[in-house]
């Protein structure tokens, strides 16, 4: 049977990760002592990984992690102490055995990287796993010849063998696929009927076995039984066929049977990983390399979901609930008069509900605990105190919240260099820290919530924090805001993550924070969350991460345009104000603005900036919606506001291309495409635009 | 007359599939359908469906030729008034004016593209022999979107070239430049 | 046709023993450790149970001794998937009762083979 073993592999990447995740998290967690369930931990998922490279032909995987096993399996048997060095040593072949998995997904080499740790490996294991291998080669050497032969198997097995799942008469079985057979048994141990236990075996049987097979052969039919028996087995290579009355012609069928029997036979011993190297027939081979470029392709979309059977009863059960729901609702149709008009609304409104839960727990499939994330950060911080010299504890909160796959994908980086940044920049020397009176030990925390249809993630140290007049000076500096600006501390901070400011090298080490600030700040943004700072002199700083729960679906307002409809951003919306009430006024640039108490705020024309046919809003009737992105705010000109309602991001991308002030589109309730309108980037454009003009009217 | 040749071409469709297979002679089937006054004509395997035209969700910043989006069960697809593309005046929306969704393939993903035409007229079957090189001159449409010329019942019909008609890269948006983020 | 009980903490494996099984005809069951699967084989009874050593929860080994301890799985055979190192396993495999073993890395074809011998 051909079976296909590369519909198997993305999930042996998946598992090999995630046993490489859980690894490291107990390594991470032993220095020092190591209590037997640990190592058992590590042992297993190694032993498991190598399992698998070694069944899916991943060579280079299953022997660096045979080396890893081996010594694994000396730290469990006491053999081996455990201290800093092997435990390093097991974190760096966690990451080459990374490395290769991902080399390999991406159909490139694996490379030479992890051979070193491979000899060093070997070294510290003296070669004791190759004198094993040898040792299993020498038992095959056999007498050869391939001309007929009698064999005489005495076979005496334990009374118990029936126990173990053997039956004697599998073993006639297979005797008799290699050739001829008579077999007689042996009734002297049969006890009196009384006294005879069923389940014990009390016959021995003498088997006359003619066969060209060789005894090897034989004695493997005997092996899962070897210790469970006695047996003899004698060869009388003198006798010939034609002493025999009548030489009996094995059946076509089993002579097919025993040659396949016979290949499959010698290729069950330890010596089976040559034959595999060898044997596996090249179609295979071939068949992965053709298929490289459509698994290549399909990469993306196949990444599988884990899903606890819990979600899925629950499921279940709405599904049940619905489909009770809308038999109901078919059975109040069939004969409908207007008496059963109240039975309809609560019939729909039930309806209602179960479909708002049955997409709720459809989105909980894609929600997963951030814990994934978290558990790669005492790895980092662990390495990178090391490097730095610093003192760190790291604490974890909130690990079990949840979040969407895809968000939580996107969401590592920009956390880990927070995470850097802060081990970096944040915290300060223990002589330092002594110096002003704290512990020498500094504290970085990890912590993860909901709130609203958010998550927040928060990490904080307990370090020097930033100072905002280095910054404010700074930002004057390089002209990013005007001398003497009256300005709040949290938005001075935030500055930090402008591009201009966080590339500057000069500010990394004076404001604590270094380059890269911009990027995280866009990632997050990518991802239609905010980054706040807070920060207290000498006390710390905390930045504050807010992330909807999933990507895929939004609070929308809808609104509209000319007639057009947009769907904004429910978070996004400040407030809206009737345009007659509104004192708009014209700065250079023909930019219109709007004063509201904390400054003036750009106005779009949403019917002039997206060429919409027809005219804009009237002063008397159109209102403005004041919306915020990134802090910034904009005034968008629209006809009126219509209603709320929860709909589905789709790309504009699938089948055309990304089009500036919209994010996205979604399908309304009469079928009709919406777009969504871009806040972010309109309020970027806008403010950028404003600034310009505004410098010249400063 | 549309919904006619919906069902030609779901008739059809199998025996294309083998006409594709088994072809004796390189004979293609081809769709043919009316823009202005001139017939233009698709491979039929690149059509995925005809539509009766309906209302599409305006594109901000979009050339005149592209109407909006529409809701193809789900999926969002452009739509493109070859029309007003090929540059033929005061297009309009009669009952047999008609959404033809064409399937091109770019670099790695399958893409679908509606164009409005104004009636779809027949499959016809063409051999390739009898496809004559693209003119020089003598179209009203930009010799880039044509393929070849095509006779049929003693009148040409001009072959479009998809992949340059539906061609991304040549359908300018104004600041498309810059990503639009939050997506 | 006959009912195999397969058991391996790695997915991947798993999927691929169930597959292979499943392809020749065979109706199999899966678990992921020897808790799930102790609790299978009370639910049904088994024909064939093909069970991984290294596992969480309950290991391979104990399995064995807790199937034999119950008198439906007695006689049944068990076949241990284990890797060409553990010799060791192999012996205190046999010790619970375990009919035979297959040795990792193996292929369908002689994952079938094997399974055959035993209940073919």
């Amino acid at each position: 049977m051909e079976i296909d073993l590369s519909q198997f592999h993305q999930v042996f990447f998946e598992e090999s990760l995630e046993g490489l995740d859980a690894m490291e998290e107990v390594l991470l967690d032993l220095e020092g002592e190591a209590d037997a369930e640990s190592i058992n931990t590590i042992f297993r998922a190694a032993h498991s990984i190598k399992g698998g490279s070694s069944t899916f032909h991943f060579q280079e995987i299953a022997d660096f992690t045979h080396l890893l096993e081996t010594l694994l399996d000396e730290m469990r048997d006491g053999k081996r102490q455990i201290n800093k060095e092997i435990v390093d040593l097991l974190l760096k072949s966690v990451d080459e055995i990374r490395k290769m998995i991902s080399h390999i997904q991406n159909d490139e080499p694996v490379g030479d990287s992890h051979k070193e740790l491979e000899s060093f490996f070997s070294e510290l294991l003296s070669g004791e796993s190759s004198a094993e291998g040898s040792e299993k080669e020498s038992e095959s050497i056999d007498i050869d010849e391939s001309e007929s032969k009698f064999y005489e198997i005495d076979f005496f097995p334990e009374p118990y063998i029936l126990e173990t799942g053997n039956e004697p008469f599998r073993m006639f079985r297979e005797l008799a696929a290699l050739g001829e057979i008579t077999v007689s048994a042996n009734l002297e141990k049969l006890p009196d009927f009384d006294s005879l236990k069923p389940e014990s075996c009390y016959l021995s049987w003498k088997i006359i076995l003619d066969t060209d097979a060789q005894q090897s052969q034989i004695e493997e039919i005997f092996e899962w039984v070897e210790d469970d028996c006695e047996l003899k087995i004698n060869q009388f290579a003198g006798v010939s066929l034609e002493t025999q009355p009548e030489p009996i012609s094995t059946e076509p069928s089993s002579m097919t049977q025993a040659s396949s029997e016979k290949n499959q036979a010698a290729a069950v011993p330890g010596k089976s990983l040559d034959i595999l190297d060898s044997a596996v027939p090249s179609k295979q081979l071939q068949l992965e390399q053709t298929k490289k470029p459509e698994s290549k392709a399909a990469k993306a979309p196949s990444a599988s979901i884990r899903v606890g059977i819990d979600k899925v009863d629950g499921l279940i059960d709405l599904v049940g609930e619905l489909v009770i729901t809308q038999s109901m609702l078919g059975q109040l149709g069939d004969n409908f008069d207007m008496s059963k008009l109240n039975q309809l609304i609560s019939g729909l409104a039930e309806l209602e509900q179960n479909t708002r839960e049955l997409q709720e727990s459809i989105m909980r499939i894609r929600m997963l605990p951030i814990g994934f994330v978290f558990n790669r950060m005492p790895r980092l911080v662990r390495d990178l105190s090391s490097k730095l010299g610093k003192n760190v504890r790291l604490e974890i909160s909130g690990e079990s919240t949840e979040l969407d796959k895809t968000v939580m994908e996107q969401i590592g980086d920009p956390l880990t260099h927070l995470v850097r940044n802060a081990l970096d920049h944040g915290l300060e020397t223990a002589e330092r820290r002594i110096e002003s009176g704290k512990d020498p030990e500094g504290t970085l925390r990890l912590n993860a919530f909901h709130q609203g249809g958010n998550i927040v993630i928060e990490v904080a140290d307990d370090g020097g924090g930033i100072n905002p007049q280095i910054i404010y000076d700074k930002a004057v500096e390089r002209g990013l805001i005007q001398p003497g600006a009256d300005i709040p501390k949290e938005q001075i901070l935030s500055l930090i993550m402008e591009p201009g400011f966080s590339t500057a090298a000069v500010i990394s080490d004076v404001s604590g924070r270094g380059v890269g600030m911009d990027v995280v700040k866009r990632n997050i943004n990518n991802l239609g969350g905010s980054v706040e700072i807070h920060s207290e002199l000498g006390e710390g700083t905390t930045f504050t991460i807010r992330l909807p729960l999933t990507l895929a679906i939004l609070d929308g307002q809808l609104i509209e345009v000319s007639g057009e409809v947009y769907v904004v951003p429910l978070v996004s919306i400040v407030e809206s104000i009737p345009m007659s009430k509104v004192e708009v006024s014209r700065i250079a640039g023909n930019m219109k603005v709007y004063k509201m108490d904390d400054g003036y705020i750009p106005i779009i024309d949403l019917t002039r900036e997206f060429q919409i046919k027809g005219q804009s809003p009237s002063n008397e009737e159109g209102l403005l919606a004041i919306v915020e992105g990134e802090n910034r705010k904009v005034a968008l000109e629209i006809n009126q506001l219509l209603g709320q309602q929860q709909v589905v991001i789709k790309s504009l991308e699938t089948h055309y291309k990304s089009i500036q002030g919209v994010s996205g589109a979604t399908i309304l309730g009469d079928g009709k495409v919406a777009l969504i309108l871009d806040v972010v980037g309109l309020a970027r454009r806008a403010s950028e635009s404003a600034a310009g003009s505004n410098s010249q009217v400063a | 007359m549309t919904s006619e040749i919906i069902q030609l071409i779901q008739e059809q469709e199998p025996q294309i599939i083998e006409d594709d297979i088994f072809a004796d002679e390189d004979s293609s089937q081809y769709l043919s359908f009316v823009v202005g006054e001139e017939e233009f004509s698709v491979n039929i395997l690149k059509v995925q469906e005809i539509r009766a035209w309906e209302h599409t969700t305006f594109l901000p910043n979009s050339p005149s030729y592209i109407k909006g989006v529409l809701n193809l069960r789900g999926t969002i697809v452009p739509v493109m008034d070859l029309r007003i593309r090929f540059g033929f005046k005061n297009p309009e929306y009669k009952p047999t004016t008609a959404v033809i969704i064409l399937k091109t393939v770019d670099a790695e993903r399958e893409r679908l593209m509606g164009c409005i035409v104004d009636a779809v007229s027949d499959v016809i079957n063409v051999a390739e022999n009898d496809i004559s090189e693209k003119p020089d001159f003598g179209s009203s449409i930009d010799s880039e979107f044509i393929d070849g010329i095509m006779t049929v019942n003693n009148s040409p019909v001009t072959l479009l070239n998809l992949d340059a008609l539906l061609n991304l890269e040549l359908i300018a948006h104004p600041f498309t430049a810059q990503k639009v983020s939050n997506g | 046709m006959a009912k195999i009980l397969a058991v391996d903490d790695s997915t991947s494996m798993r999927q691929m023993v169930t597959f292979t099984l499943k392809s020749a005809g065979f109706d199999v069951v899966d678990a992921a450790d020897g808790v799930d699967a102790l609790e299978e084989a009370k639910k049904q009874q088994f024909d064939l149970v093909v069970s991984d050593v290294n596992m969480p929860k309950m290991d391979g080994i104990t399995l064995v001794k807790e199937l034999r301890n119950l008198p439906a799985y007695k006689f049944t055979p068990i076949l241990m998937l284990t890797t060409e190192s553990s010799n060791e396993k192999k012996q205190s495999g046999r010790q619970a009762g375990a009919t035979g073993w297959i040795v990792k890395p193996f292929n369908p074809d002689q994952l079938l083979a094997t399974v055959k011998k035993v209940i073919g």
